[in-house]
């Protein structure tokens, strides 16, 4: 049985943790916000840029050979996992699940003998896989904790654009989780490279019979384009991550307030029977002294 | 009164302008264009430079670094990597794009692309210079 004050003690200790995971879960409500805003004006970008693409490429396919960021470089036999996390903890499973769809597909792909290399964006992802591909990890990028900008995007595509460039692999596939929302967040997975454009969803602009004109021509156009497309797709990523980790730090630190107000109630408890004890105990020390005369 | 053009700037980070509007000039990459409604489908980059925009007299200049204009019988949308209002620039918003040119231009693996690079820091360069005189 603990003494009163050490029981004392650790009701001051929970409490206080209580009082900081309430603070962090209020933090994360409040980032949450904003983080979603972001992804909500961001959108338009997104859509435009791959409806832009969808069409651009439709009708590119028909002509010659295309792009190696199009069209892939013929082979699949190199991969690249782009693994989009968080740099911080206390986010209940966020990062961990990210980094283990990651891995499970890795293994999937190496069990086939293809090769497989890691860039990680967020330093949590890469804690998690640290111990099994150190060695295939390229770079580690740091997201930062006020929220992704698009330089940060700019910063990370050039690399990927540059290992492409250095015929480093055949395919780039980015890992983030989707924001569903506050409980749920989607670990998922896109191919970047080659760009996996889906056909525009069948829904075609009625340009009244008219052409596109293209200035300069379509080629050239998609050269500028599918590097952007590339920088697009990771700030779509940063900024659906910075959205999933909020939430999930907010549901981690909702449940750990309420444990540790559970944990409170039972040491109160606790506290309060054993210095009912005491004092009983002194009560009969006191009276059956008094009867002993 | 003429028909109206509809007007969409787009970046990354926010919708900056969605609106209805006479006319758009555009630092389109082979040239000035101006648009007005019912203009033509056209695809086409965009260097860096200014973009303005004229609705019932009155004009607003926006910069763009970089991007990318579609004019559809829907209207015309711009989607710039990097896009603000003219009033209210910040010397300070640019060094990193100057910083940025200039890294590309020294590790640009081929002559093309180092053309290219220099040509993107030449245009960078001249916007900065007429945004803040020098």
């Amino acid at each position: 049985m603990p003494s009163l004050k050490e029981l004392r003690n650790r009701i001051a200790s929970v409490q206080a943790t209580q009082k900081i995971t309430r603070a962090m879960q209020m933090v994360a409500a409040a980032k949450l916000r904003r983080a979603q805003e972001r992804v909500e004006q961001s959108r338009p970008y997104t859509e435009r840029m791959a409806s832009v693409i969808a069409n651009l490429s439709a009708s590119m396919s028909a002509q010659e050979g295309g792009l190696p960021m199009l069209v892939g470089t013929g082979s699949d036999q190199r991969h690249l996992f782009v693994v989009a996390t968080a740099d911080r903890g206390l986010a209940g499973a966020f990062s961990s699940s990210i980094a283990r769809a990651a891995r499970d597909k890795a293994q999937i792909l190496q069990r086939d003998g293809k090769e497989v290399k890691f860039l990680f964006l967020g330093k949590k992802g890469f804690d998690v896989l640290k111990r099994l591909y150190e060695s295939q990890t390229v770079e580690v990028f740091e997201v930062g904790t006020s929220g992704p900008t698009f330089a940060d995007a700019e910063l990370m595509s050039a690399k990927i654009a540059e290992l492409f460039d250095a015929g480093e692999f055949d395919v780039a596939t980015l890992f983030f989780g989707k924001f569903v929302s506050v409980i749920t967040q989607d670990p998922t997975q896109i191919q970047m490279i080659p760009a996996a454009v889906e056909g525009g969803d069948g829904e075609t602009l009625d340009l009244g019979g008219a052409a596109y004109d293209y200035e300069p021509d379509e080629s050239e156009i998609l050269k500028e384009l599918l590097p952007r497309y590339v920088t697009t797709q990771v700030f779509g990523a940063l900024l659906e991550n910075a959205a999933s980790e909020q939430g999930a730090r907010m549901t981690a630190m909702d449940n750990a307030t309420r444990n540790a107000g559970e944990m409170i109630d039972s040491l109160t408890l606790t506290y309060n029977r054993s210095r009912q004890a005491q004092i009983t105990k002194e009560l009969i020390e006191i009276i059956s002294g008094a009867e002993a005369i | 009164m003429a028909d109206k053009l509809k007007f969409n700037l787009v970046s990354p980070e926010q919708l900056l302008v969605s609106a209805d509007v006479d006319m758009v000039t555009l630092p389109g990459s082979e040239g000035e264009m101006g648009v007005l409604a019912n203009h033509a489908p056209l695809m086409s980059t965009l260097k860096s430079g200014f973009l303005s925009v004229s609705n019932d007299s009155a004009e607003t200049k926006y910069y763009v670094l970089g991007g990318f204009a579609e004019v559809n019988p829907e209207g015309l949308t711009v989607l710039a990597e990097h896009a603000g209002e003219v009033d209210g620039a910040q010397r300070s918003d640019f060094d990193r794009h100057i910083k940025a040119a200039e890294r590309k231009v020294e590790t640009a693996p081929d002559d093309d692309s180092r053309q290219d690079a220099e040509q993107a820091q030449e245009h960078l360069n001249a916007l900065v210079s007429e945004l803040f005189g020098g």
